[in-house]
């Protein structure tokens, strides 16, 4: 089980740059219609890295608990 | 818990303007966690820049805030600091703005020791003007007025900073989100001049014509070229060659400028 409550994308801030995709280690996002999109969220460890480099206030992890 | 940045945004700003992948919005997200750490009030705190990239961040951020004119960030921002010692000063701007067109007002500034917290963004680039050499853009590296590559010496800001008599030296990158949060407070914590050289990718001005891949290729080339302060001393020139050293570079206290200029004046 993941360790991520929800995975919120902001689609009209994101620009689509991929950076949070990249950067994910468990690979738990991918792109739909040029935009980050959650595929996996059983996946995420819940490490923040996709929204602490997120340049445009795109991405928010809520942890479980 | 997703981290509310919105309390330092002015509302309606977002999305900013800067390109897709650009480093500037983590720089900015990691500065603002920062301040709000060290607890200091909103309105106690006037933030300056230039003209670039760079120099747009004031425009998304609700402190006082003041966007000058090409170079002269630090200008306004000492006559500020002068004028009013009790506000927090923080005066940013890119490597064109801070080193070429500015690197006058910046080598000053850092002699006085003027208690001012300065951020210069480095993309190795004028980025907004659409991708001519800068001071710091490295040897043979491409750009718009080097087609063949650039044929001069770097400027190492750190360095620069460091012989000009800056007091607190630092330098970090866009991969390290949270280090940069820590250095940009460890920068307002101190008392005199301070510089944290700041290490961003332009895709769009830079990257693109380096064939640095992707902004998330650029973000890993920082990890990859990036060398802890205490290890780099160990290391030799040839073994840093094309390779950075980030952390705290340099600290020391000294007399600070506007309590110099007081007690030299007999205003204190
Ligand atoms: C007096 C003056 N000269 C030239 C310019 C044109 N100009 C605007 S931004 C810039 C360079 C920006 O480069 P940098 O400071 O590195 O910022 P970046 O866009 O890369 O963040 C230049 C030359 C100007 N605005 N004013
Ligand atoms: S929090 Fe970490 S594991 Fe979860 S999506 Fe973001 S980068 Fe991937
Ligand atoms: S890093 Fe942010 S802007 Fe870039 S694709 Fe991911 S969510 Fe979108
Ligand atoms: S030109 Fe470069 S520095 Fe300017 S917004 Fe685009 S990526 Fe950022
Ligand atoms: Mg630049």
């Amino acid at each position: 089980m993941g360790k991520a409550e929800s995975i919120n994308i902001i689609v009209e801030y994101c620009k689509g740059c991929e950076i949070c995709v990249e950067l994910c280690p468990t690979k738990v996002l991918d792109m739909k219609d040029f935009k980050a999109h959650v595929a996996d969220l059983d996946k995420c460890i819940a490490c923040m890295q996709c929204e602490l480099r997120c340049p445009d206030f795109a991405i928010e992890v809520y942890k479980k608990g | 818990m997703a981290y509310d940045y919105s309390k330092y945004l002015r509302a309606g700003k977002i999305p900013h303007i800067w390109c897709p992948g650009c480093g500037y919005g983590i720089i900015m997200k990691s500065l603002i966690r920062a301040i709000d750490a060290t607890g200091i009030d909103k309105d106690d705190i006037v933030l300056t820049s230039g003209i670039g990239c760079a120099s747009r961040l004031p425009g998304y951020m609700d402190f006082n805030t003041l966007h000058t004119t090409h170079g002269r960030s630090l200008a306004f921002a000492t006559g500020v600091k002068v004028a009013n010692p009790k506000l927090k000063v923080i005066a940013l701007g890119g490597d064109g703005d801070m080193t070429a067109i500015g690197g006058n007002h910046f080598i000053h500034a850092c002699r006085r020791n003027i208690d001012i917290t300065c951020f210069v963004f480095n993309n190795y680039i004028y980025g907004m003007t659409g991708g001519q050499y800068s001071p710091t853009t490295p040897k043979n590296s491409k750009a718009t007025t080097a087609p063949y590559g650039n044929a001069d010496n770097q400027f190492d800001i750190a360095q620069l900073a460091i012989g000009a008599g800056a007091t607190f030296v630092a330098r970090t990158t866009t991969y390290h989100a949270v280090p940069m949060e820590k250095l940009i407070k460890q920068a307002l914590d101190h008392k005199g001049f301070s510089v944290v050289e700041i290490m961003a990718g332009c895709p769009t001005g830079y990257g693109r014509k380096n064939k640095q891949g992707s902004p998330a290729n650029m973000i890993l080339w920082q990890k990859e070229n990036a060398v802890p302060a205490n290890k780099a001393k160990e290391m030799s020139e040839e073994e840093m060659a094309g390779k950075f050293a980030i952390g705290v570079l340099h600290e020391v206290q000294k007399a600070e400028y506007v309590e110099a200029y007081d007690a030299q004046v007999g205003l204190k």
